[in-house]
């Protein structure tokens, strides 16, 4: 009965008003979405073939032919090819690493608020030191030390915001075990486990969705400064960030190199934070208006 | 004046340092012998030996972990491996240019963002406020590195008005600066605007006003000291980011300072100059966050004198 209202009202708030804006950026998400799901059928050519006679080729909207729609780099890529390719490797990255941000997050708030006392005290002084230290000069560190790897690289990522899901958790939490069905179920003989995960999880989740579209575009910007200055994706693959640092070097004639891939990952952080914004406000009974 | 609230912060400030002392400590151990891991690759034999007699590396942890706190007050972190110079030096040199960049970055945030901000809530869904709001968005979304090719483009590629890339003049300094400065003044400016809101909204300010202030005094002398506090913590705390900012905007226009040089030595794993660095970082947004609680309990009075202070 109760997850029956939940549903309803998270519905009601998705399909309530949507501005134009947001329509747009709706939109745009879902293109770039379909991009990446369907890279493979999408791509024109493969995005590691080489094609010597054909390096530096302008886009179709600069006078280049039409065999490379968006041109090619030095060595001959295709520019289209490795877009989508970077696009799908972004968005993954961005993906994977925003859930393993959320669970982590939320099972340390969790086990924070269940716990107490002196577990409660360390992973709270674990959250203001995380809050203190820059996500960026930690991976710095760490990918310093342990050299990089795709594996690491991503587990990396699901490090950066985790503090804000555990406060978040540990708040609701705490204030949904004095309420009257964590109580009830209690009493009834449930487990602690089967009290977070059936009972107080459906009732917060919203605020973890709402954190969830804020920490998505910030995990792209981090995922894409990381490679733009060498220290993330490493070639062969690509990312946006990887495809701009390599455009970087041909700003005096081929700007189009770094400001396409450029205007992708803007336009999506941009709609995804609008988005965001407006799910937020939606959605986010702590949020006034 | 409550002498607790100052000691709680420093106690957690402290325990903060700790911790990342602690965590670059453990880094550089799980990933084994420093003696091989921190030093060049040409190093002799004989050498590794003293650099492990002097760290104490065939020691126990703890006495390992002791010396490791030893050296660190003694300045001594260990050379460079690209150009075998002690790592202090180098930092020496590259600091000066990191805090030129940050400081001017913050100070012309400030100094734009904070009357825009103020405008905008007195002027609510006119151009201003818009303006301001729209900022925010951009500067949140805009990746600092985009924003900084896209103005070479603009200034140094089409225009040819300022230089790319270096330090040397004062013209070197623009772009960078204003790259650094555009998301900073978005997310002040927004946070001025929503705090200054919400003053406004006071009871206290309602009473200035019935007492036939001018609208001006009621602004300045009321509202914006009211507002200040909050603004002064988000200034404060966003040390961090622009610290994370700086590196990516040093590694874009190669301005030579402290980002840059972690960048290259991330890439080249010249191990003592990253542990400096993340050491050095580290303490001084931990720092930086010591001083906004201090300077908040002397901002407001309520935090000086509540008993217990939290």
């Amino acid at each position: 009965m109760l997850k029956q209202l939940n549903q309803e009202t998270f519905l009601q708030g998705l399909f309530r008003k949507v501005p134009p804006l947001i329509l747009i950026s709706i939109a745009w998400l879902v293109f770039i979405i379909i991009t990446a799901i369907f890279h493979k059928q999408l791509m024109p050519m493969d995005y590691r073939t080489t094609d010597l006679l054909n390096r530096i080729a302008p886009p179709a909207f600069m006078g280049g032919d039409s065999k490379f729609l968006l041109g090619s780099d030095a060595l001959g890529r295709d520019t289209l090819s490795r877009l989508i390719r970077s696009i799908y490797t972004s968005l993954t990255i961005a993906f994977i690493g925003s859930i393993i941000t959320a669970v982590l997050g939320t099972i340390v708030g969790f086990i924070a608020a269940h716990f107490k006392g002196i577990v409660d005290e360390i992973l709270m002084t674990l959250v203001d030191f995380q809050y203190a230290m820059p996500f960026m000069i930690m991976a710095l560190l760490v990918l310093a030390f342990f050299g990089n790897n795709i594996v690491l690289f991503i587990l990396l990522l699901g490090i950066q915001g985790w503090m804000r899901f555990a406060r978040l958790a540990r708040g609701m939490a705490l204030s949904a075990q004095e309420d009257g069905y964590a109580v009830a179920v209690k009493q009834l003989g449930a487990t602690p486990f089967r009290i977070y995960l059936r009972h107080i999880f459906p009732n917060v989740s919203n605020i973890i969705i709402v954190q969830f579209t804020l920490n998505f575009p910030e995990k792209i910007i981090v995922e894409t400064s990381l490679s733009f200055i060498g220290l993330g994706i490493q070639p062969p693959e690509t990312s946006l960030g990887s495809m701009m640092s390599y455009g970087r070097n041909y700003l005096m004639g081929e700007w189009w190199l770094a400001v396409i891939p450029g205007i992708v990952i803007f336009l999506t952080t941009l709609a995804m934070s609008l988005v965001g914004d407006w799910v937020r406000d939606n959605l986010d009974p702590t949020v006034v208006k | 004046m409550n002498i607790t609230y100052f000691l709680t912060k420093f106690a957690r400030a402290l325990i903060t340092m700790l911790l990342v002392v602690t965590f670059v400590f453990v880094v550089l151990r799980i990933t084994g012998d420093p003696a091989q891991t921190i030093l060049p690759e040409d190093t002799t034999e004989e050498e590794r030996q003293e650099f492990r007699e002097m760290w104490d590396l065939d020691k126990p942890l703890h006495v390992q972990y002791l010396r490791y706190w030893k050296n660190l007050f003694h300045g001594s972190m260990g050379k460079s491996y690209r150009d075998k110079r002690e790592v202090s030096q180098i930092m020496a040199e590259r600091l000066p240019k990191t805090v030129y960049l940050m400081s001017l970055s913050i100070l012309l945030s400030v100094i734009i963002a904070i009357p825009l901000g103020v405008k905008a809530a007195l002027n609510r869904n006119t151009f201003i406020d818009r303006l301001s709001m729209s900022t925010a968005v951009f500067g949140f979304s805009m990746p600092n590195f985009f924003l900084g090719i896209l103005l070479i483009l603009l200034f140094s590629v089409k225009l040819k008005l300022l230089p790319s890339s270096g330090s040397d003049t004062w013209k070197h300094i623009i772009l960078p600066l204003i790259t650094s400065s555009v998301a900073h003044i978005g997310s002040y400016s927004r946070f001025t605007r929503s705090t200054m809101l919400s003053v406004m909204n006071k009871p206290y300010i309602r009473t200035a006003t019935a007492t036939g202030l001018s609208r001006n005094s009621v602004i300045y002398g009321h509202a914006l000291p009211n507002a200040a506090i909050p603004i002064v913590t988000i200034v404060g705390t966003s040390i961090g980011r622009i610290i994370s900012g700086s590196i990516v905007i040093e590694t874009v226009f190669a301005w030579p300072g402290v980002g840059r040089l972690l960048v290259t030595s991330v890439g080249s794993r010249d191990m003592a100059v990253v542990q400096a660095i993340v050491l050095f970082l580290s303490i001084s947004i931990v720092t930086a966050n010591l001083a906004v609680d201090i300077l908040y309990g002397f901002l407001d009075p309520r935090i000086r004198t509540r008993k217990g202070g939290k």
